[in-house]
């Protein structure tokens, strides 16, 4: 195999177009913050009862998937796979994109986004959610630091390793705190389950991937490099895999819910009578977002195919959103058991299935967090030495690929 | 009047009475020199965990059609019904029960339980949400990030976000309100801060019905003590352990 060489990406009219448009939406985002700012949360679908909504939807979809992307990286050092080096230092922008990506959109939802020094500076260490905030920087620091070190020169292998292992375990940690900020709602009956933790992390795999798929695909083309068809074909195929564990433990999650008394109800809900939450579940978890990625990623032509991948991971991105999506909304709409044995109503919607419609204003927010890290990811490409000049067959040592 | 009803205003009464007693009385032994007028003031009140304020409701004295309760709490603090539902702030809610085995129907308020436990102080990332020594939880204004953690844990769906402005009439010196913002019963900290019971009990003893009675629970002699100590009584959601100062009769 040669060295791989790497190179920024040459300014062409594509490059600055898909800047331009990613630049409008987050400029429709920063416009859609300043609007509910100063009205109110009352102009978003978020209510008292649906406490959290589309940003945070997408925030934790960020999040989860920013673990997810690292693990190219990991599989290149920390596993010794050689083929999965050259996409290391992609993985690791794209990693800390998301993640940022995430943050800004959580941050921004807040209600006093104004005071987010305070956040920062009065800390509640009981917190899961501080805890997590830490998780954030310190995940950032560290893959700064070992992006840092595969591009300069003469870093020792023991010390790019160790960086990379370190890297690593951090994100396991990450997603783990993550899936805990459920893991504290006891009182829900859709959060408590402990199969969360396992699953948020088969999530990050999968989302991460897709996303890094989708990102390595759509920038070659732009910028006419190569991206080994055989490179491709294999992580699309680990792509596959790694829906199907995630389908595996939403079944898991599901059937041992059903066995839970208390649960029994919030599953009926979910998977016969919740209208347009047991449509999403059906229809968009397991249907699109599952069983037809699975059939196109283990198609026999995939490697002739580029579409059929690049619909799998979008269909992929689909099924993850409306998978948080009925975790986070579905969780919050179904009432929570206050007084058991006991038909309940009132003014504030005990008893009764409460109601969000999500306005565009949510929807503008969250796809700017995509945006965020779409921008951020192509001027780190733009401005260093993230993605190899030629990733061909030949260039792609087929032993690292078993 | 019925002889039940003047009962209970009677029982109403002393409840009142003896607080207040016992509040002064607290006051002398705890801190000699400060004067009930002090009281109010944050610096100068005496919040220590020698005290434990909460709430003894007795469901079988709660009527159905009666808000006053709901309707003292928000003249008292503040927060409107402005006709949207889903947003509207509600610090305290009547909520009517209906027992799917027997059909047997009541009604009784809601509000914070005021946790020794409180989860919403746990989740809470910057310390917003705090627990005073005297087990009344509440939320600090200025370092409320609105990211509504505290909503998402709190068992009672007892919190809620201020979606909108607060109009300029509306903003009141007992208890600061701000868009953007999370807020809860506040368990009358100013009254109790000054001797006084919390506005819903007045208002429910005022209506005869006497059956929110406010005291100490660190308070052997005290009658919410007595009455714990000698009726069955529970907590809502007793299986997660939170010990909440707000309890229920007759449910
Ligand atoms: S009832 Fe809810 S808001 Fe009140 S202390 Fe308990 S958890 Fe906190
Ligand atoms: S909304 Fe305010 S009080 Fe509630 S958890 Fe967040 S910062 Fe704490």
């Amino acid at each position: 195999m040669e060295r791989i060489a790497y190179s920024e990406l040459r300014s062409t009219p594509q490059l600055w177009g898909l800047l331009v448009l990613l630049g409008a939406f987050i400029g429709a985002a920063g416009a859609a913050v300043l609007y509910i700012e100063h009205y109110g949360h009352i102009v978003t679908g978020m209510n008292n009862q649906v406490v959290w909504g589309i940003p945070h939807v997408f925030a934790i979809f960020l999040i989860v998937a920013a673990s997810g992307a690292l693990n190219v990286s990991s599989i290149g050092s920390v596993f010794g796979k050689q083929a999965y080096k050259p996409t290391a230092r992609l993985s690791g922008l794209l990693a800390m994109a998301l993640l940022m990506g995430g943050l800004v959109v959580l941050v921004l939802d807040l209600g006093r986004p104004d005071r987010l020094i305070i956040s920062m500076t009065t800390y509640n260490f009981k917190s899961i959610f501080a805890w997590n905030m830490l998780l954030y920087t310190g995940f950032l620091a560290i893959v700064a630091a070992y992006l840092y070190a595969q591009m300069a020169r003469g870093v020792p292998s023991f010390a790019l390793k160790s960086v990379g292992l370190g890297a690593f375990l951090w994100r396991l940690a990450l997603t783990t705190g993550t899936g805990s900020i459920f893991g504290w709602l006891v009182a829900r009956p859709g959060y408590d389950a402990a199969i969360m933790a396992p699953m948020f992390i088969a999530m990050s795999f999968s989302f991460g991937l897709a996303m890094f798929m989708l990102v390595m695909i759509g920038t070659c083309t732009m910028t006419r490099r190569v991206y080994s068809v055989e490179l491709r074909t294999r992580q699309a195929r680990l792509l596959g895999l790694f829906v199907a564990v995630v389908l595996f433990f939403a079944g898991i999650q599901h059937l041992s819910n059903l066995y839970v008394a208390e649960h029994a109800a919030y599953e009926r809900f979910i998977l016969l009578e919740g209208g347009i939450y047991t449509a999403l579940f059906w229809g968009g978890q397991v249907f699109l977002g599952g069983l037809v990625p699975l059939a196109l990623l283990f198609h026999p032509k995939l490697d002739r195919k580029k579409s059929l991948v690049i619909i799998a991971a979008l269909l992929v991105l689909f099924g993850g959103l409306v998978q948080l999506y009925i975790i986070l909304i579905g969780g919050q709409v179904f009432p929570m058991e206050i007084f058991p044995g006991y038909a309940a109503s009132s003014s504030f919607y005990d008893g009764t299935i409460a109601s969000y419609r999500p306005t565009i204003l949510e929807f503008m927010l969250g796809f700017g967090g995509i945006a965020v890290t779409l921008a951020i990811t192509t001027l780190g490409m733009k401005f260093l030495r993230i993605l190899p000049v030629n990733l061909s067959d030949a260039n792609v040592d087929p032993s690292g690929l078993e | 009047m019925s002889q039940r009803k003047q009962d209970m205003e009677k029982g109403a009464e002393i409840n009142r009475r003896g607080f207040l007693a016992r509040a002064a009385a607290a006051t002398l032994t705890l801190a000699p020199g400060v004067t009930l007028s002090l009281y109010g003031s944050e610096a100068s009140a005496q919040v220590t965990s020698a005290n434990r304020w909460g709430l003894l409701i007795d469901v079988n004295k709660c009527r159905s059609d009666c808000n006053s309760c709901v309707s003292a709490c928000s003249a008292e603090n503040g927060w409107k019904d402005t006709g949207n539902p889903e947003t509207d702030p509600q610090w305290i809610r009547k909520v009517d029960l209906k027992d799917l085995a027997t059909g047997r129907e009541v009604s009784l308020p809601v509000m914070c339980q005021h946790c020794e436990t409180p989860p919403c102080v746990d989740v809470c990332p910057t310390g917003a949400s705090f627990k005073r020594a005297d087990g009344i939880v509440l939320v600090d204004k200025h370092i409320c990030i609105g990211c509504r953690y505290c909503m998402m844990a709190c068992p009672y769906k007892a919190r809620s976000f201020v979606h909108e402005e607060v109009p300029e009439e509306d903003k009141n010196v007992n208890a600061p309100r701000g868009k953007g913002t999370v807020e809860s019963c506040t368990l009358c900290v100013h009254r109790v801060d000054r001797g006084d019971m919390p506005a819903c009990a007045i208002a429910c003893g005022e209506t005869g019905n006497g059956a929110i009675l406010f005291g100490d629970l660190m308070d052997p002699d005290s009658e919410i003590s007595i009455q714990l100590a000698t009726y069955q009584s529970s907590a809502l959601r007793d299986d997660l352990r939170l010990n909440p100062g707000v309890r229920y009769q007759n449910i």
